[in-house]
């Protein structure tokens, strides 16, 4: 097959591929706009079901409460995590194998799984909960914790392995004779991991908090299985999908969409700039 | 270096509390009655819902087959790129990834109803109106839709360390495109392939959102009949975690098949 | 100048050097029978070994030789199996790096990347939270005697090798140690750098006057900038002196042949002043072993005069003739033995050549086991 025409079918395909990925969300944007509520029939331009997204209590909450778990297990899940993964560097190498294995089980597990087990963990806490506080006549054990506790608990533990397959990595590619450099210099070991060890892993930290943000707002079914009456996001918005009334959705999509693009254009620039000064650096 | 293995014990006690515990509390419901007693009547139950597990199976081998098939190429240019356009390309390819995969899914209701676009556009030319909604095609199609860019991104990872001087000494030795392809390109991008089916199979074989939307009530798979036995109609824990590990030994299976073809050497996988 | 030496190594006297009242130093650092395994292998085995303050003392072996262990025990990186480290007549066995009053400098600089010049050199003033103005002054001055005026905020990552060197050294001296290591430091410049370094570093050791440690398998490195050269092999110091009596008199087979290039020919002495090597007896210099004692003799190649055949006391072939730059380096054949000789006039390969060498030149070594 002749160069050029091997170069246009190659266009043609990944044209192809990516209007696949793409034009269902383009549709769902183009219909953001639309005057009435019809999925198919565009009849008039309007903003209306962006304004009444605005004023869309059960989206407002959900969101507020979609972002306050993502920022509070991401910190936690960071903590623990680096922690971790810092104990798992110490340890001899059956050990470090094993709990790696283990580490990978949120991550390889499908989400329902992990969301049902993680139910059951809670309706039998909450049965043993129940009973020591019939049995103590009083009631002094929480019982009824679906909702925030159990949301953050699940958030948190799909969250940490990431954290630690993150920073793994970095602290294995670490001197070890900077760290003997510091105590050289007459850091205690405490010290030194703070003043040397940490500054090197704080890209690898940085970018976990992100992955474990990025996950938790996403997160749709372990929530569904954790969240007892309470709405995140991706919930708010599957029971939307169920009701298939409004155009909202459409508006909200539209505005994900264009809030991740943005996002990824600023960390496409902020890498772009910081691979340039390195260069000038040489 | 630092020699302090305690740092490890708060995650530790956390991965026995909610991680390995809750799995032991599935094995136990799934071994027992509602009254506690042993039982294997649960796994025994499961034999009257073999069809829709061998639905589960298939369609989401048939959506891994498709997916396998469409990225390949889309891999294989993407790695010939030069760099700086690779980098713009990879970004787009993950932002429909990135999208909250409700939204992609329900954006295709919309086009796959009766009286969606692709039926008017079809329309326009004298041609259906199809049934595409609420058939196991349209099940397949949303699998392939949202588990696509996870094909892509490993065999696009495997590719690239593919060297295209390799491609050209095979072309140099008299191999057509067929042979480059059979002889060169798919041996070398294996862990890619393994690694892609992974991400693929998986989320597919255990989905239930694509089946509720996609396929309205006629086409369940095994999450949703794990999902109706925990939060749906049917309420029934035990025969709900029953299925449960059977969909656990069947991921299980998988992945240990595939991780036989992954050569890199990642630290601790099965 | 005293020194004990380890392993079953006969005892000698070195010469002295010129200064005596470096005969009164103290020492300052004491290892007594160090034992160190690694892996299951031996690495150090009762090594026993003082070290005298304000020297410029070089640890010189092979790889593998335990030079770097040696370092590393003193360093408190490396934590004995059995033995002690004594620090200015105290024992500091068990002390962890940080509180000890020694400083390293690393064999790949180690500096921390995520502070600059400044930070880097300032970094263990801050530790003992020396006042500001103090750690500015001090900061600024080492880096003028380490020769980088001007770079306190440049970013380490954009310093040449060179320049990272010398930071290095500067933050281990800013701390006013009693003893610096030096780990190989020069390993990875390139040999003229090195050559500047190696001068800068016996500088700074005097200016300074304070005890340097050295590590390195550059023999010439060694004979250039030290004091005091131990030589090391498979974990047993094998000779220390100066580095004119290692150099001279090398008390065996392996320090002959890492020191310098040397001819080693198996002789036997046949009473005092008289050895007969090479199918000829000489006139040397040592005495004080058995009548006929099987020894080893060294000759080194610039001692070696080339004259016409029949002047010799030893003819032999050349082989072949190597231009070196400085010398001439000949590979001449004789009596069953390629002996090489070094000379500012080449002779022509084929050629037959008479050698002749001195009493003073020749050097008796018992003969050790290999």
């Amino acid at each position: 097959m002749k160069q050029k025409h091997w170069r246009a079918l190659q266009q043609a395909y990944m044209v192809l591929i990516f209007s696949f990925l793409y034009v269902p969300i383009a549709v769902m944007a183009v219909f953001s706009f639309n005057e009435s509520k019809s999925r198919s029939v565009f009849t008039g331009f309007t903003l209306n079901w962006y304004k009444s997204l605005f004023t869309n209590s059960m989206i407002l909450d959900a969101l507020a409460l979609s972002v306050a778990i993502a920022l509070i297990s991401a910190l936690i899940s960071t903590v623990v995590g680096t922690m971790a993964a810092v104990g798992i560097s110490s340890m001899g190498r059956k050990s470090r194998l094993l709990i790696n294995n283990l580490s990978y089980l949120p991550i390889v597990n499908p989400e329902i799984i992990t969301g049902v087990s993680l139910m059951l963990l809670f309706v039998a806490y909450r049965g043993f909960a129940a009973w020591a506080n019939a049995h103590m006549g009083a009631d002094l054990v929480p019982q009824n914790i679906f909702g925030l506790p159990t949301l953050l608990i699940a958030h948190i533990s799909f969250s940490v392995p990431y954290v630690i397959f993150n920073v793994s990595p970095k602290l294995r590619q670490l001197d070890v004779r900077m760290y003997e450099a510091a105590l050289d210099l007459g850091c205690n070991p405490t010290q030194a991991f703070f003043k040397v060890v940490m500054p090197e892993l704080m890209p690898a930290i940085l970018s976990a908090f992100l992955i474990c943000i990025t996950y938790s707002i996403d997160d749709f079914i372990i929530s569904y299985f954790t969240c007892g009456n309470l709405q995140t996001l991706p919930i708010a918005i599957y029971s939307m999908t169920r009701k298939k009334v409004s155009p909202e959705i459409n508006a909200l999509s539209t505005i994900i969409f264009l809030v991740i693009l943005a996002i990824i254009l600023f960390t496409n620039h902020m890498d772009s700039r910081k691979y340039r000064r390195d260069q000038q650096r040489g | 270096m630092v020699q302090k293995k305690s740092l490890a014990a708060p995650y530790l006690v956390w991965m026995a509390a909610f991680i390995i515990a809750p799995l032991i509390i599935v094995v136990y419901f799934a071994l027992t009655d509602s009254a506690g007693n042993f039982t294997l009547d649960n796994l025994m139950t499961i034999g009257r819902y073999s069809t829709v597990f061998a639905r589960s199976l298939i369609l989401a081998a048939v959506a891994t087959a498709i997916c396998l098939v469409l990225a390949f190429p889309v891999g294989y240019f993407l790695s010939r790129l030069r760099t700086s356009k690779q980098h713009i390309m990879q970004m787009l390819v993950m932002l429909p990834m990135w999208m909250n995969f409700l939204l992609r899914t329900y954006a295709w209701m919309s086009l796959l109803e009766k009286n969606g676009i692709i039926n008017r556009i079809l329309g326009l030319v004298g041609l259906g109106p199809f049934e595409m909604i609420n058939t196991s095609g349209a099940v397949v199609l949303g699998m392939v839709y949202n588990y696509l860019p996870y094909m892509i991104l490993p065999l696009y990872t495997a590719m690239t360390k593919i060297d295209q001087s390799v491609v050209e000494a095979a072309q140099d030795l008299g191999a057509g495109m067929g042979k480059i392809l059979t002889r060169v390109l798919i041996p070398l991008s294996v862990p890619g392939i393994a690694t892609g089916i992974t991400m693929v199979f998986v989320p597919a074989v255990s989905t239930f959102i694509i089946s509720r939307m996609l396929g309205g009530g006629s086409n369940l798979l095994i999450g949703d009949l794990i999902e109706l036995q925990f939060l749906g109609n049917s309420y029934n824990y035990n025969l709900g975690s029953a299925m449960s590990l059977v969909l656990m030994v069947i991921v299980l299976l998988c992945m240990s098949f595939t991780s036989s073809f992954d050569e890199e050497d990642m630290e601790g996988v099965v | 100048m005293r020194a004990m030496a380890g392993g079953n190594v006969p005892l000698r006297r070195p010469t002295a050097k010129g200064d005596l009242s470096k005969m009164d130093n103290n020492v300052i650092v004491s290892l007594q029978n160090i034992v160190v395994d690694f892996d299951g292998q031996n690495i150090l085995n009762g090594l026993s070994l003082d070290l005298h303050d304000k020297e410029f003392v070089t640890f010189l072996g092979p790889s593998g030789c335990g030079k770097t262990t040696t370092l590393r025990v003193i360093g408190g990186f490396v934590e004995p199996k059995s033995g002690s480290v004594f620090f200015d007549g105290k024992d500091i066995t068990g002390l962890p790096p940080y509180k000890r009053q020694v400083n390293t400098v690393f064999q790949k600089y180690a500096l921390f990347p995520h502070l600059n010049v400044f930070e880097n050199v300032a970094f263990g003033l801050r530790l003992k939270k020396e006042d500001e103005r103090v750690i500015r002054s001090k900061v600024l001055e080492m880096l003028e005697v380490v020769g980088l005026k001007g770079f306190e905020r440049r970013n380490i990552a954009t310093l040449s090798g060179g320049q990272q060197q010398r930071v290095a050294i500067a933050r281990g001296l800013v701390n006013q140690p009693r003893v610096l290591l030096l780990d190989e430091p020069l390993g990875a410049l390139d040999l003229k750098l090195r050559k500047e370094m190696q001068l800068e570093l016996k500088r700074l050791q005097r200016e300074m006057d304070i005890t340097f440690l050295y590590v390195t398998h550059d023999q010439e490195e060694a004979l250039t900038m030290s004091d005091t050269v131990v030589v090391m092999k498979d974990g047993l110091i094998q000779q220390i002196g100066s580095p004119e009596d290692i150099y001279n008199e090398p008390q065996n087979a392996f320090v002959a042949d890492f020191i310098g290039e040397s001819n080693i020919l198996d002789g036997l002495m046949l009473r005092d002043f008289r050895v007969e090597f090479a199918g000829n007896e000489f006139t040397c210099v040592d005495k004080g072993f058995a009548r006929n004692q099987p020894v080893q003799v060294v000759v080194r190649p610039e001692d070696i005069k080339v004259v016409p055949a029949i002047q010799g006391q030893l003819t032999g072939m050349v082989n072949e003739v190597i231009f070196k730059g400085v010398h001439f380096e000949m590979h001449v054949e004789q009596g069953g033995h390629e002996w090489i000789i070094h000379s500012t006039q080449a002779s022509q390969p084929g050629e037959v050549i008479g050698m002749c060498i001195g009493p003073d030149e020749i050097h008796i070594m018992a003969r050790t086991e290999e």
